[in-house]
């Protein structure tokens, strides 16, 4: 298994490792639930370096990337991040990734960790079947490391060890700078539905910084958290998880992603999507939140009327609301919110509701901080 | 560290502990070892009471937020009786697993079976090397 340069400090902390596409990573430190609250209260850190990082530059680096990902970036400003996909010929989803624009035409794009390598390809076969001559396309992962630190105390912990001022610091925008004596950057952004950061720094001085992190933090009640809480706090978010709510056959206007397509602009798959577009959509992901007993989990059945009419993709118990949500495909005319349908729980049917998404969002505490989704 | 198993009943392979009533029932939950292995349990599914089980037979399901574990019936009975607090408290489980978490009573069909589960030094044994 890959080991992220954070993996003996996992260790030393007690958490339990498991297989996350490949990667020893830790799934809790101590328990699912006091991580996940501990975010929406306090402050955490998450190890993220095994994330990919794919640097794109060069003349053609804008036109490139115009070409190879569904969203127009023609008006991405310096300092600016945005959510984009990598779809297939078909509309398919390769990856949700996010593209930094660090002025003039350097790029880096940040790929789940399961999908960077096939991303990687991707990207140098698009270059070679569109014929960019102008462009550098470099996998940095290896050497890029990443820590989130997510939560209301966020901000303030961050702000003791960086020489710029972080309130002016808005959502989705990042700067390059440095965390103790690291260069680093940071990005107001995350995958928990908190303010929060992701930080960004040489790999072999990602301990270091996770050091100084933590002891900035202890006042404050920092706390590692594991990919537990990470994956309960991006469903409360509402937001999706690749390998569950998307992969090379679902599109984005099956999720909950069609605003990150411009029709308007030429990109791989732009037809297939123009087409689905007109023809309309078999399957809608959907918010549910469960009404009898009982926790839909990945790969249960949707029914209604005693039909199958879809499948959960993610589920759990939501410890900030108290009660089990999930995502799930259903049939189009089942997606309106208020409409009842069943989970096939094990042996039996249990009633559940479609809702809007986000199922949780966070109380603004500042003008900067607009959920996205 | 999980708790020490009690001398006085006895264990499952699968983490399940019986302890034997005057009355010819047997208690039945998980260790200790068990809770702290799934750690924070969000959901029961409790067996209907009346529903005859045979040793070994998935009867109950515990829940926790990543994952959802089986319980397996550590004696072949009816089941007579079922912990209704756990519907609205499942974390009992994790507050006391050999106590106020306990998930079912079943009347023995054959209290021979009981002969045939570790007894307290055996489990233990049993998780150290698990642990290991």
């Amino acid at each position: 298994m890959n080991k992220t340069p954070l993996f003996g400090r996992h260790e030393a902390l007690g958490a339990r490792i498991i297989d996350f596409g490949g990667w020893a990573m830790p799934v809790q430190y101590s328990n699912v639930i006091e991580e996940h609250h501990a975010t929406r209260e306090r402050v955490t850190l998450f190890d993220t370096c095994h994330m990919g990082e794919i640097d794109v530059s060069g003349p053609e680096a804008l036109p490139f990337l115009q070409k190879a990902l569904t969203r127009d970036l023609a008006a991405l400003e310096t300092g600016q991040m945005r959510l984009s996909l990598l779809v297939n010929e078909k509309g398919g989803i390769l990856d949700d990734l996010t593209v930094y624009h660090f002025g003039g035409d350097r790029y880096r794009l940040v790929t789940n960790a399961s999908t960077r390598e096939k991303d990687y390809r991707w990207l140098l076969g698009i270059r070679e079947q569109a014929g960019f001559r102008q462009v550098d396309i470099i996998d940095r992962s290896d050497v890029v490391g990443k820590i989130d630190i997510q939560g209301p105390r966020a901000e303030g912990i961050l702000q003791g060890l960086v020489p710029v001022l972080l309130k002016s610091l808005t959502y989705y925008t990042f700067l390059e700078t440095s965390v103790g004596s690291v260069p680093a950057v940071l990005s107001r952004s995350g995958y928990t539905g908190e303010d929060g950061f992701e930080v960004y720094m040489a790999s072999g001085e990602a301990g270091l910084v996770w050091d100084l992190l933590l002891e900035a933090g202890r006042a404050q009640g920092i706390r590692p958290a594991g990919l537990g809480a990470r994956d309960t706090l991006r469903l409360e978010a509402g937001m999706m998880l690749y390998g569950n709510e998307m992969c090379e056959n679902v599109t984005p206007y099956e999720v909950v992603y069609g605003w990150l397509v411009n029709l308007e602009k030429d990109f791989i798959g732009r037809d297939a999507l123009a087409r689905q577009k007109r023809e309309g959509i078999r399957r809608k992901l959907v918010g549910f939140q469960m009404e009898d007993r009982g926790i839909a989990r990945h790969g249960y059945p949707v029914c209604r009327d005693g039909a199958v009419i879809g499948e959960v993709t993610s589920g759990t118990f939501a410890p900030t609301l108290q009660r089990p949500v999930g995502l799930a495909f259903v049939a189009p005319d089942c997606r309106e919110p208020g409409t009842s349908i069943t989970i096939r729980i094990r042996q039996s049917e249990a009633r559940a509701t479609v809702v809007p998404l986000p199922f949780y969002r966070k109380e603004k505490k500042n003008e900067f901080y607009n959920t996205f989704i | 560290m999980a708790k020490p198993n009690p001398t006085d009943r006895r264990y499952s392979r699968e983490h399940e502990w019986a302890l034997a009533g005057p009355d010819g029932t047997v208690t039945v939950g998980i260790t200790d070892y068990a809770q702290e292995m799934l750690t924070d349990i969000v959901f029961v599914e409790l067996p209907q009471t009346g529903r005859s089980v045979r040793q070994s037979e998935p009867f109950a399901v515990v829940e926790s937020v990543k994952s959802v574990s089986d319980i397996y019936a550590p004696v072949s009975g009816e089941v007579v009786a079922v912990n209704a607090e756990l519907e609205t408290q499942p974390e009992l489980i994790n507050q006391d697993a050999f106590g106020d978490g306990w998930i079912a009573r079943i009347k023995m069909d054959n209290p021979s079976e009981l002969d045939g589960l570790m007894d307290a030094e055996a489990y233990s044994e049993m998780i150290l090397q698990e642990s290991h």
